[in-house]
């Protein structure tokens, strides 16, 4: 646990550092924007690598989070902030609703996959027909700035934001690696049966990762309607969001504390090096996604990160 | 409110559409119960196909009927290739390997259209497109017709293949007992690869029907991925008569669903229907029980 | 004076499982006293493991009833039912695959333990019960097949049940295997768990066990002590087929 806490007090350090050594904005867009990366891995990674249950639907919870923060703050007239915790409420509302619905008719594997993509959709065809969210127009952003606005002049009050996200969620995966929740939760990911007749309820442990899951996509949803201002159902509720946040978390290696942050920065990197080298062609970044998707599953299941805890396990074990 | 002129030509066209479903379902439901995996690249893979069928079209001229015997073969080529070399080394054994490799097919496969083909909704032009024929007070665009005709006699093709042929006995063996099916002597690797084949196949054959009808961009894929699950799991996973069955009830739906609520409403009928099998009822009309 | 007989622990009453046709348990009654060490034994396919799922909550009996320490549980899930006390292991070992024996047993211990260290030391006191002291940084997946056994045990004894199902515990054991393990089960008893076990190995049955079921084809045929049940025809030819048991009186 010590160690856990170590290293994720290290990397703030370290990442809260970058803006006061330098005012450069394509480091800190970068930074800001592997953070958000981290933040939707990390948080899948919750549900996905510590609960086994896979999600292709994520984009559900971060849409909702961000149409609430739009909502709030232009119908409710509310403070970004106050919208933000209404954001992550609504987000894990729906997390749990999913979740209750999927868990309780004992959907799992493909199923369950299958129905996160289904809700996802109808979701984002609601959003796309209903005019409270902008229907196809989508929603903008009036531009405020200010600390108390959620609108920082220049990036780096939004990497900090982002960080502390990124902390928060780094903290609670670290919670699921030392607790009975999380020991109870990884139980049920290994083998159900095994789990429940030592008296593990995999629907409570399962509702708990869907909302610990849920409400930091809602978060990431909300951040990113802060920084860019405006959403739309496609944005909101299209693939792209479900995709980044699942590849990453798999690549860095799942249920591993630095993975989603890991493949995060990896796959990031890698889009950025292929836009400047090809320009920004659409489509580009998803077909990278992609093959390192089926590359990765193919001959390194584990994620960068899970190769590395094998080996070293193997070499303590010699 | 609604009376029957306006309520049969709704049911047609959903017949028609349905036939095509049911055709993409059929191949979805061959995978499934031949390999037990969820192929989620299979509306990826019907896009391939219809931008290939459309390829043919704008750069030789050549007839979406008469590109049957190229693109059929070349998906089935496509799904033999894919399954053997790609899903087969990814699994490890574990099915949601399977699920997320198929996934990451998806995405190359949709992105690499994108890039190729831009997002553009493109459409072709035959000297039928706009043709009717009139059936009681429903005029039938005759592009429709034949790809109801056409998938009913592909779905029938394939029906026979898997009940009549070597092959088909070999995939019954393999989908209902893989290791004794190896004990006999059967290569469940190339079954595997053939089946999957098959699936894409199909897609290839519905590709050639419906592209007269229809239109193609680099997301319909998703848009069929979802119907075609919601078709084979309300049909019952593995279970041929209900993708068949299945097929035209969700195009019957689908039309209907269009007509009182507005298109994009009436997709969100379909997938409450999925929703709503999958939690109630998710060994489908006439699968066995999950 | 003689106490009055106490009201059995596990008292499983007319108890039917029927898979589509197939009726795997028939109108089964078992009961149990605390502190006693059953066995449940019979031909293979008779049905005990379908009898434990029933009773332990992993399958539902189309009918009976199932009292544990006087409690109806009948329909219980098994979550419920496992943290009521009634704890099980399975035939084909289930044990948490990438997680290290030390991990898997404070699975277990967690049941009464909410604090990750203290369920940590108690996974490893249960582990020095069972023999597994040495083994608690392997990972589950690396054991043998006897300390998959033993993991399987130690993991449901961690949760400090009052009953335990044990689920052939000692099958694929070696004989020296076996002995090792034969005390280890006594110990338990001796602790005050109550123990049904369905095993094949006779020699731990007449060892070990005070009272022994005998099930064959779904159906309760006998029920007695170790000596009273090999004795009885009706057993015999259970595991023997037709006439077996006039057989052996003749070559007698």
């Amino acid at each position: 646990m010590r160690a856990d806490l170590l290293s994720i007090a290290a990397f703030a350090l370290a990442v809260a550092a970058v803006p006061l050594l330098t005012a450069s904005g394509v480091v800190l867009t970068f930074l800001m924007m592997t953070l958000y990366a981290a933040l939707l891995a990390a948080a899948w990674n919750v549900l996905g690598g510590y609960g086994g249950q896979f999600s292709f639907g994520h984009a559900l919870f971060f849409g909702t989070g961000a149409y609430v923060q739009a909502i709030a703050q232009l119908q409710g007239g509310l403070n970004p902030w106050l919208a933000l915790v209404l954001a992550c409420a609504s987000a894990g509302a729906v997390g749990v609703f999913v979740g209750a619905l999927s868990f309780r008719y004992g959907l799992k594997g493909s199923y369950f996959a299958l129905v996160t993509l289904a809700f996802a959709e109808v979701f984002r065809i609601v959003a796309l027909s209903v005019p409270f969210t902008g229907a196809g127009v989508g929603l903008m952003l009036p531009l405020a700035p200010g600390a108390a606005n959620f609108q920082f002049a220049d990036r780096a009050g939004f990497v900090w934001t982002m960080l502390g996200f990124v902390v928060a969620a780094l903290l609670v995966t670290s919670w699921l690696r030392h607790s009975r929740f999380g020991a109870q939760l990884q139980a049920v990911r290994d083998n159900e049966d095994a789990a429940r007749a030592v008296g593990v309820s995999p629907l409570r442990v399962k509702l708990g990762a869907i909302a610990l899951s849920s409400v930091p996509t809602g978060a990431a949803g909300a951040f990113y309607l802060q920084v860019f201002q405006y959403i739309d159902p496609a944005i909101a509720y299209g693939p792209a969001v479900s995709v980044e946040a699942l590849v990453a978390a798999i690549v860095g290696g799942l249920g591993t504390l630095w993975g989603p942050v890991l493949g995060a920065a990896l796959l990031h990197a890698l889009a950025e090096a292929t836009r400047n080298l090809f320009g920004s062609l659409p489509g580009l970044n998803m077909v990278i996604y992609g093959s390192v998707l089926v590359l990765v599953v193919m001959f390194a299941p584990r994620g960068v990160f899970g190769a590395g805890e094998s080996l070293r396990d193997a070499w303590r074990r010699r | 409110m609604f009376d029957a002129t306006i309520l049969f030509p709704s049911v047609l066209n959903g017949l028609t559409t349905g036939a095509v479903y049911a055709l993409v379902a059929l191949g979805l439901t061959l995978i499934y119960g031949v390999l037990h995996i969820i192929n989620f690249a299979h509306g990826a893979s019907l896009m391939v196909a219809l931008y290939a069928v459309y390829w043919l079209k704008s750069r030789f001229g050549l007839d979406p009927y008469l590109a049957l015997p190229l693109v059929v073969p070349a998906m089935f080529a496509l799904g033999y290739a894919l399954q053997r070399f790609i899903v087969n080394r990814a699994s490890h054994g574990k099915d949601e390997n399977i699920l997320l490799v198929t996934l990451g097919l998806a995405i190359v496969m949709e992105n690499l259209a994108l890039l190729v083909f831009k997002s553009d909704t493109r459409t072709i032009d035959t000297p039928y497109t706009l043709a009717t024929v009139a059936i009681g007070p429903a005029m039938i665009a005759v592009p429709k017709l034949l790809a109801f005709a056409g998938a009913l006699a592909a779905a029938a093709a394939l029906l026979l293949v898997v009940g009549r042929t070597d092959l088909g006995r070999a995939i019954r063996a393999v989908a209902k007992e893989k290791q004794g099916a190896r004990l006999v002597g059967i290569d469940v690797d190339h079954v595997y690869a053939m089946s999957f084949g098959l699936g894409l196949a199909c897609l290839g054959a519905a590709a050639c029907f419906l592209l007269p009808a229809y239109y193609v961009n680099p997301q319909v894929g998703s848009g069929f991925v979802l119907i075609a699950f919601t078709i084979v799991v309300l049909g019952g996973m593995g279970s041929f008569a209900g993708a068949l069955l299945g097929g035209l009830l969700i195009g019957v739906v689908e039309s209907l669903g269009g007509l009182m609520l507005g298109e994009s409403l009436g997709q969100v009928g379909i997938f409450a229907i999925f929703i709503a099998v999958l939690l109630l009822r998710p060994q489908g009309l006439f699968g066995a029980r999950v | 004076m003689n106490a009055p007989p106490a009201a059995p622990l596990l008292d499983a009453s007319q108890v039917s499982v029927a898979f589509g046709g197939l009726k795997a348990v028939d109108d089964a009654s078992l009961a149990l006293r605390a502190g006693v060490l059953g066995a449940l034994i019979g031909p293979n396919g008779a049905g005990k493991t379908t009898f434990f799922a029933a009773v332990s909550g992993f399958v539902r009996p189309q009918s009976g009833r199932v009292l544990f320490d006087g409690t109806d549980v009948t329909g219980w899930p098994a979550e419920r039912i496992a943290r009521a006390g009634m704890a099980r292991t399975f035939q084909i070992v289930q044990p948490f695959a990438a997680q290290t024996v030390r991990e898997n047993i404070a699975v277990g211990a967690h049941l009464h333990e909410p604090r990750r260290a203290a369920a940590l030391a108690a996974a490893e006191r249960v582990a020095a019960r069972v023999g597994l002291a040495q083994q608690l940084d392997k990972r589950a997946s690396d054991l043998t097949v006897a300390g998959r056994k033993r993991l399987e045990l130690a993991r449901a004894l961690a949760t400090r049940p009052r009953l335990l199902l044990l689920d052939e515990v000692l099958a694929g054991l070696n004989p020296q295997e076996v002995a090792q393990m034969i005390p280890v089960i006594r110990g338990i008893r001796d602790s005050g768990v109550t123990v049904l076990m369905i095993e094949h190995v006779m020699q731990a049955v007449m060892n070990l066990a005070d009272e022994v079921w005998v099930l064959a084809q779904g159906r309760l045929i006998a029920h007695g002590t170790p000596a009273e049940v090999t004795r009885d025809a009706r057993v015999v030819e259970a595991y023997l087929g037709h006439g077996a048991a006039a057989r052996l009186q003749r070559a007698a």
